[in-house]
C-alpha cells in the first residue's frame, strides 16, 4: 500500500479535528476533536514507521505513548468540564469568557 | 587646652539645650515654663564659663597653638587646631561678654515664648561658631565657623517665621551672605594653594606673588563684604532686623558682622594696596550712604542697622587706610556700644510694642534706666567724650589723616562727613525716643512678630542687668587706649559731630511733634529707601533669577516629566487598540495561534 493513502486519511482526520476545535461550541465535542487530531498523528506515526522500515519501531512506540497521554488528557479534560458544569450550569465555550478584556 | 574648652562649652550648651530642655516632653504652659527655665541655664552657664576662660586667656596673655589632629587630604593637609593670639583674645572677649549679656537679656525678653529653648540653643551654637572663627588656626576651620554663623543667622532672623516677611528676611540674609561666601571659599583655596598650607601662621609668612595675593584677597573681600554688610552686599542687614532684638544685638551689631573685619585684620599683612583701595572705596561709599539712610529711617531698629553698616564701613576704611589697630579698637568699642544700643532698643520696643519711632516719645520718665543706658550708647556712637567711641573714632580719623593710601582724601573726607551725619541721626533717634510727648497707645494684643507688651513699667531686671553691664565698657573702654590719644583730630570730629547734633536739635526744638528727617527735603525719600539699592537689585538680579527659576520649573514639569507621562500615555493608548483582541474566547486565540503557525510554516518553506 502506498504511503499516500494513510497520509491523506490522516490529513483529513486532522482537518476535521482542527475544524472541531475552532468551531464547535460544546466543550466535550472540542475535547473529542482534540482526540481526532491526536489519532491523525498516530496514524501518520504508524504509517511512516512501516514505510521507512524502522528497525527499532520508534514510531509505533511513540504511538503507544500518545495513546496513554491522550487517555490521561481526556480524563483531566472531562473532570474540568464536569467541574465547570457544576459551577456554571453550562459547558458552552463562548460563555466562558471571564478572562476577556471587557 | 583651655581654648578648645572655650569653643566647645557653648557648643555643648547648644546640644544639651536642644536635646534636654523639653524633657519630660509636654506642650502645656507649665511644661513650657519648666523647659524655658532649663534652656536658660543651658544657655547662660556655658557662655559664662567660656567668657571666664577667655578672661583667663587674656590674663595669661601667651600666644599658643593647640592642634587636635592634622587631616590628611591627599593634597594640602587641613590642621584642625586653635591658635591664641592677642587679636583673637581681644575679639573673643568681646564675643563672650556680648553673648553672655544677650543670653541673660533674652531670658527676660523671650519670657513665655514657647520656642525659647531652640532660640537660646542657637545663640549658644552661634557663640561657639564665632569663637571658632576667632581662634581658628587654619583657614578651612575658620570657614567652618564662618558658615555655621551664617546658618545661625538664618535660623535666628527667622525665629518668628509665622510672619512671611520674617522668613523672607531670613532667606535674604542667608542668600546674600552666601553669595559672598562663595568668593571667600575660593579666596581660601587660592591662598592655600599658593602658600602650600591652609594654616594661618604659614600663610602669613609664605612668599606669595603679588598678583596671586590681589586675586585671593579680592575673593576674600567678597566674603568680608557679605558678612560685614559692606557695599554692595549690605542689603540683607536692615531686613535682618526682622529677628528678635537680642539677635540683632548679638549677630547683626556686635559679633557676626564684625567677623569680616576681624578676618581682614587677622590676615592684614596679606592685603596688597589694590585690594585695600577697593575696600576703601566701598567703605567710603558705604559709611556716608548708610549714615544718610539711617537718618531717614522710621524704624528704630533699622536706624541702628544702617548705623551698623556705617560704623563697619568706618573700620573697613581704617583698614584700607593702614590703621589696623584703630580698626580693631573701633571693632571692640563698637561691639560694646552697639550691643548696648540694641539691647536698649529692645527694651524700648518691648515697652512700646512697636518698632516705629513715630510711636515712641517721652520715654525718659517711664524708663529712666533704659534712657541712661541708651544715652551712653548714643554718646559712644556719636563720639562724645568720655564714651569709648570718642577714642576709637579719634584713632581712626588720626590714622586716615596720616594715611599714605592713594584714596586718602576720599576716605578722610567721607569719614569726617559721616561723623557729622552720625551725630545727626543719633540725636534724632534719641530725641524721638525719649523726649517730646508720649504717643504710646496700649495695644490690646501684641502684633505677631513683637514680643508681648508691657505698659508703663521699666523692663524686667534680667533685661536691665545686661544693659547696665554693657554700659560700663561702652562708656569706659576708650580709656584702655587713651595713651594713643590725639587732640587735633578728636577736636575736629567732636566739632563736626556736635554741629550735626545741634542742627538736628534746633530743628527738633522748633516742632517736637515732627520728624527731624524733614531736614533732608526732597532727598528724604531716596535716603529712606537706602538709595533704591534694594529695588535696583530686585530689577537686575532677583527678577531675572526668579524668571529663570520659573522657566526651569516649567521645563521640568512639561518637558522632562512630560516625556515620562507621555510614554505612559502612549503605552495605554496603543494597548487600547490591541486589547479588543482579548475577548475571552479561547477558540479565537487558538485560531490566531494556528494562523501564526501556518504563516511561519509557509514562510519557512518559501524563504528557506
Amino acid at each position: 500500500m502506498h504511503v499516500v493513502y494513510p497520509a491523506v486519511v490522516a490529513a483529513l482526520l486532522f482537518s476535521i479535528g482542527v475544524y472541531g476545535v475552532l468551531a464547535r461550541r460544546n466543550t466535550i465535542l472540542v475535547l473529542m476533536s482534540v482526540e481526532l487530531m491526536l489519532n491523525a498523528v498516530n496514524l501518520n506515526l504508524v504509517a511512516f514507521d512501516v514505510w521507512l522500515r524502522d528497525m527499532l519501531h520508534s514510531g509505533q512506540v511513540l504511538t503507544l505513548f500518545v495513546i496513554v497521554i491522550a487517555a490521561a488528557e481526556v480524563g483531566i479534560g472531562l473532570a474540568i468540564v464536569l467541574a465547570v458544569f457544576r459551577t456554571r450550569k453550562a459547558i458552552e465555550f463562548d460563555r466562558l469568557r471571564e478572562l476577556g478584556e471587557p | 587646652m583651655i581654648v578648645s574648652l572655650v569653643v566647645v562649652l557653648p557648643l555643648a550648651g547648644a546640644v544639651l539645650g536642644l536635646l534636654l530642655s523639653r524633657r519630660p516632653h509636654g506642650r502645656g504652659p507649665a511644661e513650657n515654663l519648666a523647659a524655658n527655665k532649663r534652656a536658660a541655664w543651658f544657655g547662660v552657664l556655658p557662655t559664662a564659663l567660656s567668657t571666664a576662660l577667655i578672661g583667663w586667656l587674656a590674663w595669661e596673655n601667651t600666644p599658643s597653638t593647640s592642634v587636635l589632629t592634622v587631616i590628611d587630604t591627599g593634597g594640602i593637609a587641613i590642621t584642625a587646631g586653635l591658635e591664641v593670639a592677642e587679636l583673637s583674645v581681644l575679639t573673643a572677649m568681646l564675643v563672650g561678654v556680648v553673648a553672655l549679656a544677650v543670653q541673660v537679656y533674652s531670658v527676660g525678653y523671650m519670657r513665655g515664648e514657647s520656642r525659647y529653648p531652640s532660640f537660646s540653643a542657637f545663640i549658644s551654637l552661634f557663640t561657639s561658631a564665632m569663637l571658632l572663627v576667632v581662634f581658628a588656626a587654619d583657614l578651612l576651620v575658620l570657614y567652618v565657623g564662618w558658615e555655621i554663623m551664617g546658618l545661625c543667622s538664618y535660623l535666628l532672623v527667622g525665629h518668628w517665621w509665622e510672619e512671611r516677611a520674617n522668613s523672607r528676611a531670613a532667606i535674604k540674609a542667608f542668600l546674600v551672605t552666601r553669595l559672598g561666601d562663595v568668593g571667600f571659599l575660593f579666596g581660601i583655596f587660592v591662598l592655600g594653594f599658593a602658600a602650600g598650607s591652609f594654616r594661618v601662621a604659614d600663610i602669613l609668612v609664605a612668599d606669595i606673588p603679588e598678583s596671586t595675593l590681589v586675586l585671593a584677597t579680592l575673593l576674600l573681600l567678597a566674603g568680608v563684604a557679605g558678612k560685614s554688610a559692606q557695599v554692595p552686599l549690605h542689603t540683607w542687614l536692615p531686613d535682618a532686623m526682622a529677628g528678635p532684638t537680642p539677635i540683632s544685638a548679638l549677630i547683626h551689631a556686635a559679633t557676626m558682622v564684625a567677623a569680616g573685619i576681624f578676618v581682614v585684620a587677622r590676615l592684614y599683612v596679606l592685603f596688597p594696596q589694590p585690594t585695600l583701595d577697593v575696600l576703601g572705596v566701598a567703605a567710603a561709599i558705604g559709611m556716608l550712604g548708610a549714615a544718610l539712610a539711617a537718618f531717614a529711617q522710621t524704624d528704630l531698629k533699622r536706624v541702628l542697622a544702617y548705623s551698623t553698616i556705617s560704623q563697619l564701613a568706618y573700620m573697613a576704611a581704617a583698614l584700607a587706610g593702614g590703621a589696623r589697630d584703630a580698626a580693631v579698637f573701633h571693632l571692640v568699642t563698637h561691639g560694646a556700644f552697639k550691643a548696648l544700643l540694641f539691647l536698649c532698643a529692645g527694651a524700648v520696643i518691648h515697652h512700646v510694642g512697636s518698632n516705629l519711632l513715630g510711636h515712641m516719645g517721652g520715654l525718659r520718665r517711664p524708663m529712666p534706666m533704659t534712657f541712661w543706658a541708651m544715652t551712653v550708647g548714643y554718646a559712644a556712637l556719636i563720639g562724645l567724650p568720655p564714651a569709648s567711641g570718642f577714642f576709637s573714632k579719634d584713632a581712626i580719623l588720626y590714622g586716615l589723616e596720616r594715611s599714605s593710601s592713594p584714596i586718602q582724601l576720599l576716605l578722610y573726607g567721607s569719614a569726617l562727613l559721616t561723623v557729622g551725619v552720625t551725630g545727626a541721626y543719633a540725636t534724632r533717634a534719641w530725641l524721638m525716643t525719649f523726649f517730646g510727648t508720649g504717643k504710646i497707645q496700649a495695644l490690646p494684643e501684641p502684633a505677631p512678630g513683637t514680643a508681648h507688651v508691657f505698659d508703663g513699667r521699666e523692663a524686667p531686671l534680667s533685661m536691665l542687668w545686661p544693659m547696665g553691664v554693657l554700659a560700663i565698657p561702652a562708656l569706659l573702654l576708650g580709656f584702655t587706649d587713651a595713651g594713643e590719644f590725639h587732640l587735633a583730630p578728636a577736636l575736629t570730629a567732636l566739632v563736626v559731630a556736635l554741629l550735626g547734633a545741634a542742627f538736628v536739635y534746633v530743628v527738633w526744638r522748633g516742632a517736637p511733634e515732627r520728624d527731624p528727617a524733614r531736614l533732608l527735603g526732597a532727598f528724604r525719600d531716596p535716603c529712606e529707601q537706602a538709595f533704591y539699592v534694594d529695588r535696583l537689585y530686585a530689577v537686575v538680579f532677583v527678577r531675572p533669577v526668579l524668571a529663570l527659576a520659573r522657566g526651569v520649573v516649567r521645563t521640568d514639569d512639561h518637558v522632562v516629566d512630560g516625556a515620562v507621562r507621555g510614554t505612559g500615555r502612549a503605552a495605554v493608548g496603543l494597548s487600547g487598540l490591541t486589547r479588543h483582541l482579548q475577548n475571552g474566547n479561547a477558540q479565537l486565540y487558538v485560531t490566531g495561534l494556528l494562523a501564526g503557525v501556518l504563516l511561519i510554516a509557509v514562510g519557512a518553506v518559501v524563504l528557506g
